[in-house]
């Protein structure tokens, strides 16, 4: 938001790109579960874009991602979070969208120091060799600890007018917000994407070790980021439903997945991801039956249906908490 | 006045709003397209994205646990 008003004050055109990873917490979980559904809600690009008046493009890269995810050159940060790949992969993408755009150059809000991986003295001119942008890329907020680019040399923005921040302080930042006036504004860079986060990222790599192979779809992307996940064997597991929201976006899924429901008691839904027996129905059927009001019971009915729909009721008897082990909780 | 009309139904936020902007850019200036979402975040976002773009919203409703959201176009 900020690189973006530095370079609109010059008089230059500027319209926004935001890539759409798949992993992006954004709206994602505020959609699917109950207790945040009535908050409000605002996508940040989209709000920032609306400040500035500017125009948004948002750009669906989820299948592109895969490869930068799956084989990240320069290696993950501390969890599955590809962060200087992902940088250069967008910066890729910005520039060639700005070729088929007929825009000049692309600006960052990229500040030296800033984040552990991708945002270091050493990286800032990896990111712009690697993606091709060379010195297309200008980031405002720094630029005057870094080279000079075209649009400086060219005259097309005031070098002098560019910033020098550096450091993971934010306080440069604020001040700067305050003196352009902006009041509200996004939470500062970092902890917007699942895979910094350890759970999500631990459930990936469960699923690409349990499937035997480094690959995924959006359903999985988006079934990570719901429920428990609980894999008493390495054929299955099971993803149950925290609260009432989280059942109605599992309900989706019934087409894709096998589902057991309790039909003696109310409690969450689940699905099976992977191959499961019989006998694994059972196990799976004792674990939804713990989280239902017929925890206590001496019996449950769990109702399976199967993708293709055929239902099948099983009588199991709840597992106690303790039966639970520990180290099938994903 | 043409309407199309686009099924953005299990998509979550963004994806409802990445939808509605490919589709739009295939239409032309006037002509009407109603998306019918089950993300309650698009009663933001599209109208948002419209208002940032330049189109129009002529209608947002909430029918049987869907959002409708039909806009109009712009030039």
């Amino acid at each position: 938001m900020l690189a973006a008003k530095v370079i609109i004050e010059q008089g230059v055109h500027v319209e926004g790109i935001n890539f759409f990873t798949g992993f992006c917490v954004e709206g994602h979980t505020h959609a699917i579960r109950e207790r945040d559904r009535a908050k409000p809600k605002r996508n940040n690009s989209l709000w920032v874009a609306e400040q500035l008046g500017i125009k948004l493009h948002i750009v669906d890269v989820i299948e592109e991602y895969k490869d930068v995810l799956i084989n990240p050159k320069h290696g993950y940060g501390s969890n599955m979070n590809p962060c200087l790949d992902c940088k250069i992969f967008m910066v890729n993408k910005a520039k060639q969208w700005i070729q088929e755009n007929g825009f000049d150059f692309i600006i960052t809000g990229e500040v030296i120091g800033q984040r552990p991986m991708s945002q270091r003295k050493q990286t800032m001119p990896i990111i712009a060799r690697e993606s091709g942008a060379d010195d297309l890329l200008l980031r405002p907020l720094c630029a005057r600890n870094l080279p000079e680019t075209l649009p400086e040399r060219e005259g097309w923005v005031d070098r002098a007018k560019l910033f020098g921040f550096s450091g993971r302080s934010r306080k440069p930042q604020m001040e700067l917000a305050q003196q352009f006036g902006f009041v509200d504004y996004a939470q500062p860079a970092g902890g917007c994407c699942f895979l910094t986060d350890e759970s999500y990222s631990a459930k990936l790599v469960d699923l690409w070790q349990n499937r035997g192979t480094k690959d995924y779809e959006l359903d999985d992307v988006m079934l990570l980021k719901v429920g428990r996940h609980i894999r008493p064997k390495s054929n299955f597991k099971v993803i149950v439903a925290r609260e009432e929201g989280e059942s109605r976006f599992l309900e989706g899924y019934k087409k894709e997945f096998t589902s057991l429901i309790s039909s003696s008691h109310s409690g969450p839904l689940a699905l099976i991801d992977g191959e499961p027996t019989d006998e694994d129905l059972a196990l799976a059927g004792r674990i939804i039956a713990r989280y239902g009001q017929g925890r206590d019971a001496e019996q449950v009915d769990i109702l399976v249906r199967s993708q293709k729909g055929l239902e099948q009721t099983i009588q199991v008897a709840p597992f106690a908490p303790e039966q639970i082990a520990e180290e099938w909780f994903v | 006045m043409s309407r199309e009309t686009l099924n953005a139904r299990r998509l979550l936020c963004p994806l409802p709003v990445i939808r509605t902007q490919d589709r739009v850019k295939r239409m032309a200036a006037g002509e009407q397209l109603e998306v019918i979402c089950t993300d309650p975040g698009v009663m933001q976002d599209i109208p948002a994205w419209c208002r940032i773009n330049g189109h129009a919203v002529l209608e947002t409703k909430t029918e049987d646990g869907e959002y409708i959201i039909v806009l109009e176009v712009g030039e």
